[in-house]
């Protein structure tokens, strides 16, 4: 297990690497990116159990499922920077011929990726297909998920979040990424998610919630916490408050940079706060 | 002209149930969910031989669809079921994103497809399912004609890789393939060998079909009459060797003539050897209330239409 200054440093890679994608190709989503940063290195690097190398059925091993796709980005680095493909291939991202493609796919083969997602709400029926899948095969690993607040707003959600609490889907913990933002302004403009995580609870799972989902050390504990939950009869939630753009101050308190590029003098201003630790790719 | 018994009326949903049952006993990988219509989908043999291999969903398709791919991830093959129209348009984005585009070896199993599901009407009457379907990059889809070729289909299916759709039906009728038929993906049966004119037809349609060659073999025409179970892959093979041989085609299929069998034959015909070709089908309609044959007297879709098709085909040659 790698220490806290280390997984910090992997953080701050990230968003570098976050950054240069979306600039590189002047398109991409590093607002909700850089928003689970954290997370994302956490899980990876600290509280998953995970194979050497990659295959789709994920036997004896825990597994992911990203629903929110669109933060591809940090998804994409995440899995680099733990070795599920080469790094140079992020110079990649969004071009023709490549593996990673705008939104996750298993369609080009890349390795770590098991659904497509991109369009929204569907994560989490798959996770919980996947949580079964488990169960059945008597493998004692975990299904994690993430999901965007916005993405709540989907019908399917509350179709997998009745089905989980009914059929003690508890080998399941669903992130949900409370930024309160989404494309058109804030969530509860633009159509109120109310009290997510009192949702959850009267849907018959078991909360918790992160206060400060970009504190590294916070996020941790919280993901341990919620797995020492797991195996108790119900699915575990976990709704985690972040800020959107995280680690770039002008791209915080704001949903202008949901789905927006920086420009040159931009990125420079943004990589000039996020100090190149391990290396660029 | 090769003459076919009716064994004794069955619906083809009880195929796909009994296929289901010799699944649950012979391969552990496979499971089933359902979205509240266990009876509709003749599946409690299944389910209470194998209670810890069935998902119930309840009234969520949307659910249903992306839990099914997750299952997959682990080895398992998943068999979701529910009426065609609520296991394809209510869920397309579901199994174009999750299964189809995710490669999921999902096998969505439909049953009361098309207008002989009857009395319910239109709402529940999908004749687009297969255009639906077919239009997804990988996806295999098969309508099989009687109780024993469902049941073989369904049978097939667990061992190809990769999503299938299956589409059935509720009525019960004519039950006349041979019982042992081995159900092969994508290789269209020949039923009956003719010279004039080709019938090329799928699902319900099938039988009456072999009905119409009958009554044209009374008036001197020599129909040849292709069971096309599979829409995709298709069999261009046997579409192009029977049309050299008649000259002219019907096809045949209890859906809308948009996007349907007939249309992939046309692509066929048109790319390769093009040919004089009349489709039985319904004309961009929704259906409605009935029992299910006067709907297809009414809609068009019986061996009297397909007769009277035939005749105009032949006039074309």
């Amino acid at each position: 297990m790698p220490n806290t200054q280390e997984l910090q440093d992997l953080v701050y890679q990230v968003r570098r690497d976050i950054l240069r994608m979306v600039h590189k190709v002047n398109s991409g989503h590093p607002g909700g990116s850089l928003g689970c940063t954290e997370f994302m290195v956490a899980l990876y690097n600290e509280i998953m159990e995970l194979k050497e190398g990659f295959d789709m059925d994920g036997i004896g091993e825990d597994v992911f499922f990203l629903s929110n796709g669109h933060i591809s980005p940090v998804f994409y680095s995440v899995l680099a920077r733990r070795g599920y493909f080469p790094l140079e291939e992020l110079n990649t991202f969004r071009l023709i011929n490549s593996r990673l493609q705008g939104h996750p796919t298993t369609h080009e083969g890349l390795p770590g990726v098991r659904i497509a997602s991109g369009s929204l709400g569907q994560g989490m029926s798959v996770a919980i297909g996947a949580a079964l899948a488990k169960k059945l095969n008597n493998d004692d690993h975990l299904v994690f998920s993430l999901h965007g607040d916005g993405e709540l707003q989907e019908g399917q959600n509350w179709e997998a979040i009745m089905f989980a609490a009914g059929n003690k889907v508890d080998n399941l913990i669903a992130t949900v990424d409370r930024n309160g933002q989404q494309i058109d302004g804030p969530t509860e403009k633009v159509l109120p998610l109310g009290d997510v995580a009192e949702k959850f609870r009267v849907f018959g799972w078991d909360v918790l919630e992160v206060e400060h989902g970009n504190d590294l050390e916070r996020v941790i504990a919280g993901l341990k916490e919620a797995k020492s939950r797991t195996g108790n009869g119900k699915p575990v939630c976990m709704v985690m408050d972040t800020e959107m753009g995280n680690g770039v101050d002008f791209m915080m308190h704001t949903h202008a940079w949901h789905g927006k590029a920086p420009s040159d003098e931009q990125l420079a201003t943004a990589l000039a706060q996020n100090p190149e630790t391990l290396g660029d790719y | 002209m090769t003459k076919y018994t009716d064994q004794g009326k069955q619906d083809t949903r009880s195929g796909y149930g009994a296929g289901m049952t010799e699944l649950g006993r012979t391969n552990p990988n496979v499971v089933a969910l359902c979205a509240d219509l266990v009876g509709s989908l003749k599946i409690e043999t299944f389910i209470e031989e194998n209670p810890e291999r069935f998902f119930q969903v309840g009234i969520a398709e949307a659910n249903m669809m992306g839990i099914a791919a997750g299952l997959t991830i682990g080895g398992k093959i998943p068999f979701a079921s529910s009426f065609a129209n609520f296991a394809t348009g209510r869920v397309y984005d579901q199994i174009r994103q999750s299964i189809a585009y995710s490669d999921k070896n999902v096998k969505i199993c439909a049953s009361h497809a098309g207008l002989t599901l009857g009395e319910d009407g239109a709402t529940h009457q999908i004749l687009e399912d297969i255009g639906l379907m077919k239009m997804l990059p990988g996806m295999t889809v098969i309508n099989p004609c009687d109780f024993n070729q469902t049941k073989a289909a369904t049978i097939a299916i667990a061992v190809h890789h990769g999503p299938v759709y299956l589409r059935f039906g509720r009525p019960k009728v004519a039950n006349f393939t041979p019982v042992d038929q081995k159900f092969e993906i994508g290789k269209a049966l020949m039923l009956s060998e003719g010279t004039d004119v080709t019938i090329i037809a799928t699902g319900h349609l099938v039988w009456e079909s072999l009905m119409a060659a009958e009554a044209l073999e009374n008036q001197g025409i020599s129909a040849e009459v292709i069971n096309m179970h599979t829409i995709k892959p298709l069999d261009d093979k046997a579409i192009l060797d029977s049309v050299k041989k008649t000259g002219c085609v019907v096809t045949a299929e209890e859906h809308n003539y948009l996007g349907g069998l007939g249309e992939s034959v046309a692509r066929v015909l048109a790319t390769h050897h093009p040919t004089p070709q009349e489709f039985i089908a319904t004309q961009d309609t929704f259906g409605e209330s009935g029992t299910p044959e006067q709907l297809m007297e009414k809609y068009g879709l019986n061996n009297k239409a397909i007769e009277a098709a035939v005749l105009r085909v032949l006039k074309r040659k």
